[in-house]
C-alpha cells in the first residue's frame, strides 16, 4: 500500500483552477519529487495535502484513511508535517522555541530533547543559534529551521516545498544531503517540490512533473532526468 | 522569573495587599479611589495584552465584558442583601466575582467564535460594535437601572481584593505565556498559516485568549462596581475601551511588566495634570502621540522586535 495517495485532485482558488485533477502516489520510504515551473501548482497541491487549503474535488489518502480536506493541525497529528513555501518561521519566537512549536501536537512530550538533539546534530547552526529569535535568521538558517520544526513532529511524512530556494550552491548541497540523511537514517518519507531539478532528481526514487496544474509526465527520478524535453525544460540544456 | 519565582510573587504580593487594607482610612480618600483604579486598570490591560499584545487579536471591546462582570455581579451581591462588614461578605464577593467572570467569558465565547475569523481592522471594528451592544442592551434594561443607574452596590472590594486578583492576573498570565501552550498564542500572532502547519488550532487558541481575557475583564468589573458602588452604562462607553487598548500599547503589545507600568501611569497621568492645567486632556493625548512617535514599540520595552539578535522577552523582570 503506498503511504500517500493522491486522487483526481481539484483545487480553485476563486475562479482559477490551480489544479486540475492531480493523481500521485508516494511509496513509503521513498523520496519523490515534484518539479514544475512557477505556477504549476506545486505548492497548492502540498498545502491541500496538509490542509491549509481546501480541495473541491478528489481525495488524499494517508495510511489508508482520507485526510481530504481535514484541518491542518488535524492532518499534522495524524503524521504529515509540511514545511511551506517562504518558511514561515516564528519570528519572534526564540530557534529553540521554534522547534519546540513543531513539537506542539506531539503527545508524549518526553523525548523532545531527543529531538532537539537530533536537529541539532543534523543542523549544528541551529545549534549555535537555539536563543536568538527566528525572524533574525539568515535565509538558509530559516530553511535549516523550517525542515527542523517539520521533523520535530516525528512525521512519517515530510512535505518540503522548495528548501533550496535563495540559497547559495554550497548551502543547496548540504541541505540536500540532509534531506537524504533524514530520509534513510530516520525513515521519514519525503515529498519534495522543487525548482532545482537537477538536485531533486538526483536523490529522489521517483518524480513527476506538473505542468499547469495536472501531472504531465511521471516516471524514475533517472528517467525522468533523461528524458529530452524535461532536459529542455527544466534541466536547462539546450 | 521561573514558576517558582512567580509563586514568591503572588504570594508577596497577596500579603501586602491584604496588609494595605490595615491603611486605608488612613490615606487621603482621592489617593487612595486612585490607587484603587490602577489595579483595576492593571488587570484590564493585562488581560487584553493577552487578546491584543500576546494572541495578536486587535480587540476594541473590552470595556464591554468589563459591563457584563460588572453588573452581574452588582446583581448577586444586591439581591442576596449582603453588606459590608458582614461575615458573608468575602464568600459573596468572591462568588460573585467568580460568576462576573465566568458571564463575561460566555460572552467572550458567543462574540469570539464568530468574529475572530476576522482578522486587523474587522476584528477591531467588531468587537467595538459588541462592546457598544451590550452598553446599549443595558441602558434599556430596567432591572439594570437602564441609563439611571445601578445603585446600592455594597462597597466590598478593597485593596485585598483589587491587588492580589491583579498579582493572581500577572501570575497566570505570566505562567500560561511561558508554557508550550502559551508559546502557541505567540506563533499564532507570528504566523497564523505556519501556526496551523506546526499543528496549533489557531481558531481554538484565539478563542482561549479572547476568553480568558473578558474572563478577568468581567472580574475587574465586578470589583470596580463593588468599589464606586454605583454603575452607569456610560462608565463602559468604547472610550474605556479606548484606553485600555492605549494602555496596552504604550506598554508594549506582550510585555507583562510594560503594560503593568503603563496602566499605573496612565491612570495617574490624567489626575495629576488635573491640578497643573484645565488643558490636561490636550496634554495627557500630546503625551501618547509624542510616546507613539518616539517609541513605537511601547514605552518600556526595551527592543524593538525583529532587531538583530535580540529574543523578544515575555518576562515579568
Ligand atoms: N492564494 C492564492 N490566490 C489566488 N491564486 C493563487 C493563490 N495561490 C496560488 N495561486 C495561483 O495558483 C497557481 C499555482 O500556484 P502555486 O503556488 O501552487 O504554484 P507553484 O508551482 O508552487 O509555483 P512556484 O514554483 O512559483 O512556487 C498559480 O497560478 C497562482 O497564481
Ligand atoms: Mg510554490
Amino acid at each position: 500500500m503506498s503511504l500517500l495517495e493522491i486522487r483526481n485532485l481539484q483545487v480553485k482558488y476563486g475562479a482559477i483552477t490551480a489544479l486540475k485533477g492531480v493523481s500521485i502516489s508516494v511509496e513509503p520510504g521513498q523520496i519523490v519529487t515534484m518539479i514544475g515551473a512557477n505556477g504549476a501548482g506545486k505548492s497548492t497541491l502540498l498545502r491541500a495535502v496538509s490542509g491549509l487549503i481546501k480541495a473541491c474535488a478528489g481525495n488524499v489518502v494517508f495510511e489508508g484513511v482520507d485526510i481530504t480536506n481535514l484541518p491542518a493541525h488535524r492532518v499534522v497529528a495524524l503524521g504529515i508535517s509540511h514545511a511551506p513555501e517562504g518558511r514561515m518561521i516564528f519570528a519572534n519566537l526564540s530557534v529553540r522555541e521554534n522547534l519546540e512549536m513543531g513539537a506542539y501536537p506531539r503527545a508524549n512530550k518526553g523525548e523532545i530533547g531527543h529531538d532537539l538533539e537530533r536537529v541539532f546534530s543534523l543542523f549544528p547552526r541551529l545549534k549555535e543559534r537555539f536563543k536568538q529569535s527566528g525572524g533574525t535568521l539568515s535565509g538558509g538558517e530559516q530553511q535549516m529551521l523550517a525542515i527542523g520544526r517539520a521533523m520535530m513532529a516525528r512525521p512519517r511524512m515530510l512535505l518540503l516545498d522548495e528548501p533550496s530556494l535563495g540559497i547559495g550552491p554550497i548551502l543547496v548541497k548540504a541541505i540536500f544531503e540532509t534531506i537524504v540523511e533524514i530520509n534513510r537514517e530516520l525513515g521519514m518519507t519525503i515529498l519534495l517540490v522543487e525548482q532545482n531539478a537537477h538536485q531533486a532528481l538526483k536523490i529522489a526514487q521517483y518524480g513527476y512533473v506538473l505542468e499547469t496544474g495536472h501531472i504531465a509526465l511521471e516516471g524514475s527520478a533517472g528517467d525522468i532526468a533523461r528524458n529530452e524535453q524535461i532536459r529542455k525544460a527544466y534541466l536547462g540544456e539546450a | 522569573m521561573r514558576l517558582d519565582r512567580s509563586v514568591i510573587f503572588l504570594a508577596v504580593a497577596v500579603l501586602a495587599s491584604a496588609l494595605a487594607t490595615l491603611f486605608e482610612k488612613s490615606i487621603n480618600p482621592y489617593y487612595f479611589q486612585i490607587i484603587i483604579y490602577i489595579g483595576i486598570n492593571i488587570i484590564l490591560a493585562s488581560s487584553l495584552n493577552l487578546i491584543n499584545g500576546f494572541a495578536g487579536q486587535f480587540s476594541l471591546g473590552h470595556a464591554g465584558f468589563m459591563a457584563v462582570g460588572a453588573y452581574t455581579a452588582a446583581v448577586i451581591t444586591t439581591s442576596l442583601g449582603v453588606t459590608r462588614g458582614s461575615i458573608f461578605a468575602i464568600p459573596v464577593l468572591a462568588l460573585a466575582l467568580l460568576l462576573a467572570g465566568l458571564m463575561a467569558s460566555i460572552f467572550g465565547l458567543i462574540v469570539g467564535i464568530p468574529s475572530l475569523r476576522l482578522k486587523g481592522d474587522y476584528l477591531a471594528i467588531t468587537t467595538l460594535g459588541f462592546g457598544e451592544i451590550i452598553r446599549v442592551i443595558v441602558q434599556n434594561l430596567d432591572f439594570l437601572g437602564a441609563a439611571r443607574g445601578f445603585t446600592g452596590i455594597p462597597k466590598l472590594a478593597n485593596s485585598f481584593w483589587v491587588f492580589s486578583t491583579a498579582a493572581l492576573v500577572i501570575f497566570l498570565i505570566y505562567n500560561l505565556v511561558n508554557s508550550t501552550y502559551g508559546k502557541a498564542f505567540l506563533a499564532v500572532r507570528d504566523d497564523e498559516i505556519a501556526a496551523e502547519a506546526v499543528g496549533i488550532s489557531s481558531t481554538r487558541i484565539k478563542v482561549v485568549a479572547f476568553v480568558t481575557g473578558a474572563f478577568f475583564a468581567g472580574v475587574a468589573g465586578g470589583l470596580y462596581g463593588h468599589f464606586v458602588t454605583y454603575l452607569n452604562p456610560m462608565q463602559f462607553s468604547f472610550l474605556k475601551s479606548f484606553e485600555i487598548v492605549v494602555m496596552v500599547i504604550i506598554g508594549g503589545m506582550g510585555s507583562i511588566i510594560g503594560v503593568i507600568l503603563s496602566a499605573t501611569l496612565l491612570t495617574i497621568l490624567p489626575e495629576a495634570l488635573r491640578t497643573v492645567s484645565q488643558y490636561r486632556m490636550v496634554i495627557y493625548s500630546l503625551l501618547l502621540v509624542i510616546i507613539m512617535l518616539t517609541r513605537p514599540q511601547g514605552l518600556f520595552v526595551r527592543r524593538r522586535l525583529f532587531k538583530r539578535g535580540s529574543t523578544p522577552k515575555t518576562e515579568i523582570s
